[in-house]
């Protein structure tokens, strides 16, 4: 295996996928530059809202033209209370046959956070239920570590609101989730552009999940390109270990041995 | 003859101008003619206030339909006698905080990238324009050149002028499927009839796809796409509105439209929803729709709420219709118009006609042919 390859590989409950890119299926302008983006993202795993998108579409639906190239990883979007959250993912199971799900239960229309003491809930009901869950998160270390400890796969803080494209707004909290939580940490919602999940990836995290910005970028496909980039760039970077900071400069070359003239 | 599936806009102004040129034509339709997308439909020719990223190929196929329009009403209506209600206020798309009118501005600059004739109104001048905007409306783009008609009154319009050219239209008559010989199409089926017909216009909408017999390289990539609308009665006399107004929409939430008739009939849509052939009305569809539509125009509260239902368009991957011929002699297709079907009928009319009658695909549809979801994938990066 090649350096690159083994970069970018990281594993989420026992299964390992070749990409750190998760990425979201709403919002493109249609679905030839949604399936384009995808492709260029290199993405293995694919959400999918399961209430508003429907199995039956004559064959050219969504699921019939991802289905058998991609993870897809059904997510519980427009659910606001445990309960709901916990039937859509159940429905899911079933229509999908998979027991993968991104549990969502927001908490307020406007800006779309997370309720997180109806998401505790539902995580654990899922959890107990057999379901390998995947919570969207606010980015607070104690919610993730409750969440990991109560056994979600990964655990999925949010950079910034949904859709607001703001980047990581609290890098010392994802620090703090980096150094008290050994399941992956996906960024979820508020990545804007490529630098944005190549921050994310230098902090230590170990994936990012996203579609506005893709969805919504003037070429998605070349957005996709970037972000791709971005977090392989920022692995990199978190593997090789950056220099501290510091306020002055320091000369490369070393002085020492110069010949004084 | 040529028989056309289908007898929404598509089919009946392609066959009304086949019919126009002398050809025997017959149109099928399972139901009766135009009651489907066309009737759903809310009727706007925008193709300026709605581009959108990604879609600009599109752009010069709309652009000229929407120039066909009005020569394109004028002569339904001395042929058929029904005035389709060609309307020329205009269309504007208003913003109503903060974030809607950065995102309106994103677009605008959008819309001048593309050299459109486009303007910027400040809110006091969109209120000018019109008053019963809400005072929040702090921004608008205004398109003068983005007009609208009556869909319901084209399609009884275009049915009459059909049968006036002489075309035949059998309502109630399902086409199940197409046969080949050779590859070639030799007839058309129903139920318990074969029709013979070495050319078949496919313009079947929403289920244009998964008609039995056609070729698997010739099955278009069209699936439906839902969208719930609502209807409220204005006074005809005081109308809250004569331009088209389109609401704000920011990537996350979706945008909707008032597209105001001179009837008084104000039609509010539409949802975007991937629910296949699924035609229900939902309590969180409607509701969307109203509360959108009331914070752009407040007015609407006191007046009659006199329709709500939910139509399919026929959506092709790319959103642009598919057009012309397929691998398959004999089976040309009209269909995959997704939301602009309206708006294309004019141009698909005439060049699905040209190409029929001479085998010739005219430069403006060449971009549109079925043999374009052949490019591999992600090809540009």
């Amino acid at each position: 295996m090649d350096a690159k390859a083994k970069n970018n590989e990281f594993t989420i409950a026992g299964k390992t996928f070749s990409s750190r890119f998760l990425i979201g299926t709403s919002r493109y302008p249609n679905q030839q530059i949604m399936m384009d983006a995808i492709e260029a993202s290199g993405a293995e795993i694919v959400t999918v809202a399961v209430r508003r998108v429907s199995q039956d579409s004559g064959g050219e639906g969504l699921y019939d033209l991802l289905g058998d190239r991609f993870h897809l990883l059904p997510n519980t979007a427009g659910c606001f209370t445990a309960k709901d959250a916990v039937v859509t993912a159940e429905l899911a199971r079933e229509a999908l046959e998979t027991n993968w799900v991104k549990l969502e239960v927001i908490g307020d229309d406007e800006t779309l956070f997370p309720d997180v003491e109806q998401l505790l809930r539902a995580a654990e009901e899922l959890v107990k239920k057999g379901f390998i869950v995947l919570p969207y998160c606010n980015d607070d270390p104690i919610t993730c570590k409750k969440l990991e400890d109560m056994g979600c796969a990964a655990v999925m803080p949010l950079a910034a609101p949904i859709g607001s494209g703001m980047g990581i707004r609290n890098p010392y909290n994802l620090r703090i989730i980096r150094e008290q939580c050994s399941v992956p940490i996906i960024v979820d919602a508020g990545v804007g552009t490529a630098s944005d999940a190549a921050e994310a990836l230098e902090l230590g995290c170990d994936g990012i999940l996203l579609n506005t910005a893709v969805a919504g970028a003037r070429d998605p496909v070349k957005m996709a390109k970037a972000m791709k980039l971005g977090i392989e760039a920022g692995r990199y970077a978190f593997e090789a270990g950056r220099i501290p900071r510091r306020l002055y400069a320091t000369a490369s070359t070393p002085t020492d041995g110069a010949i004084e003239l | 003859m040529i028989a056309i599936i289908g007898g929404g806009i598509c089919g009946l102004g392609v066959g009304w101008r086949l019919a126009q040129a002398g050809e025997d034509v017959t149109v099928f339709d399972r139901g009766a003619a135009g009651m489907e997308a066309t009737w759903a439909a809310a009727g706007m020719l925008a193709p300026q206030a709605e581009a959108e990223h990604g879609e600009e190929a599109l752009l010069p196929l709309a652009l000229e339909s929407r120039a066909m329009w009005k020569e394109f009403a004028a002569e339904l209506c001395s042929v058929s006698g029904i005035d389709v209600d060609y309307r020329e206020e205009g269309t504007m798309v208003v913003g109503l905080d903060r974030d809607d009118l950065e995102h309106l501005e994103h677009r605008y600059s959008y819309f001048q990238s593309l050299g459109l004739d486009v303007e910027w109104l400040s809110g006091y001048e969109a209120r000018k324009r019109e008053p019963h905007l809400a005072r929040a409306v702090g921004g608008a783009v205004y398109s003068a050149l983005d007009h609208q008609v009556d869909n319901r009154k084209v399609a009884e319009a275009l049915r009459a002028a059909f049968l006036a050219a002489g075309g035949i239209l059998q309502e109630n008559v399902e086409i199940t499927g197409v046969a080949t010989a050779g590859g070639r199409i030799s007839a058309v089926e129903t139920a318990d009839s074969t029709i013979n017909t070495d050319i078949v216009v496919l313009a079947a909408g929403a289920w244009s796809r998964n008609l039995a017999g056609l070729p698997e390289i010739s099955r278009p990539p069209v699936r439906p796409l839902k969208g719930q609308m609502v209807a409220v009665q204005m006074d005809p006399r005081f109308p809250l509105i004569e331009t088209v107004i389109w609401g704000p929409g920011n990537g996350v939430v979706p945008s909707i439209y008032l597209a105001p008739k001179s009837n008084g009939r104000l039609i509010i849509g539409a949802t975007v929803e991937e629910m296949g052939f699924d035609t229900g009305l939902t309590a969180g569809g409607v509701m969307e729709l109203l509360r959108l539509a009331w914070d752009v125009l407040p007015g609407i509260y006191d007046l009659p709420l006199v329709e709500s239902w939910a139509g399919l368009r026929p959506a092709s991957r790319d959103d642009a219709p598919i057009l012309g011929p397929t691998p398959t002699p004999g089976l040309v297709l009209a269909t995959g118009h997704h939301r602009n079907g309206i708006l294309l009928a004019p141009l698909t009319a005439k060049a699905i006609c040209d190409y029929v009658r001479s085998g010739e695909v005219g430069s403006s549809i060449e971009p549109f042919l079925l043999n374009r979801f052949e490019k591999p994938v992600a090809a540009n990066v």
